[in-house]
């Protein structure tokens, strides 16, 4: 599914004793606006004594990609539950939108670690000009005259309404 | 061993998906299975190369170029020519005219290849009547 960035603008409720009482921000990943609100108030409670019982909601707004036809190597720090406890992680990602950046995070974490979604926490996000990048799976991309073969070609059939469980001869896979 | 390589100006030919048929340039690599990829009526995006066949056909560009200076090497490599004149370019071109045609034209097509089986089987009888004489 895809992830999908927002801004979430709360505040506590006034009271007598705190009229205006402070508004926070924060910018988040979620599926949807309700996860995202959700979220808002999980991290608000770890943060201020404040509750969605006693605080509202002032706005919530999906951030989009500037420019998703380039490029950009995407930094990741965050924080994740292990079995055994907690630890900071970064990670380097290239891709085309940040909302993809933090999607194959999210697999990559489950697939390598085992970590689901609910045990990880984004600190931070950042994107990296290329002589920063310190993860050689993402520095070996960056080489304009890049060359390589595709090595194994999968035939597939180009609709799914075409697909049949037997077929007449041996597929060619060589290229 | 290997002869058509991913690298920046090769083009494809889109072999799933909404864009099947197309042919699209490889404009740069984003990681080991997907590229961004630009073709003179679409919107630049990213394809899985699982997605794309590699043709023979590589253009001159750097980089991500920005869609003008991408026209205008399309055309000066004569991509559309190069494509339509190759066998396998062809070959796609009968196929799409076979699955277009209508009774009439299937009508058509039939008097022909009479025609053309008639033509070839009097060569055939002259020679086989030089053979025996």
């Amino acid at each position: 599914f895809q992830y999908h960035q927002f801004q979430v603008v709360g505040r506590g409720l006034p009271t007598e004793t705190d009229e205006q009482p402070k508004i926070y921000r924060m910018k988040l990943w979620a599926t949807n606006e309700v996860r995202a609100k959700s979220k808002f108030w999980y991290y608000l409670r770890k943060l201020k004594k404040v509750k969605k019982s006693n605080g509202q909601m002032l706005a919530i707004n999906e951030i989009f990609e500037k420019n998703p036809t380039t490029i950009k190597n995407y930094g990741i720090w965050l924080r994740y539950q292990s079995r055994t406890g907690y630890h900071n992680m970064y990670k380097e990602y290239r891709d085309t939108t940040l909302n993809g950046a933090i999607e194959q995070m999210y697999t990559e974490m489950a697939s390598r670690h085992r970590v689901r979604h609910h045990c990880i926490q984004v600190i931070k996000t950042a994107t990296i000009p290329a002589k920063l990048c310190k993860r050689e799976s993402t520095k070996q991309f960056h080489n304009s005259k890049i060359k390589f073969p595709l090595v194994f070609k999968k035939v597939r059939p180009p609709t799914r309404k075409l697909k049949t469980t037997y077929k007449a001869s041996r597929p060619n896979l060589f290229v | 061993p290997f002869k058509r390589y991913v690298e920046i100006g090769r083009i494809a030919l889109v072999n799933y998906g909404k864009d099947y048929g197309k042919l699209v340039v490889i404009v740069d690599v984003i990681d080991q299975n997907r590229a961004l990829v630009d073709a003179p009526d679409m919107v630049r995006g990213q394809m899985n190369f699982k997605r794309l066949t590699l043709t023979d056909i590589k253009i001159d560009i750097k980089r991500v170029p920005n869609k003008k200076t991408l026209i205008a090497a399309m055309e000066a490599a004569d991509v559309k020519n190069k494509w339509e004149n190759s066998s396998w370019g062809r070959k796609l071109i009968v196929q799409k005219k076979r699955a277009s045609l209508n009774d009439f034209d299937r009508f058509k097509i039939m008097l022909a290849k009479i025609k053309k089986a008639g033509v070839v089987r009097q060569e055939l009888a002259k020679l086989k009547k030089e053979a025996t004489a």
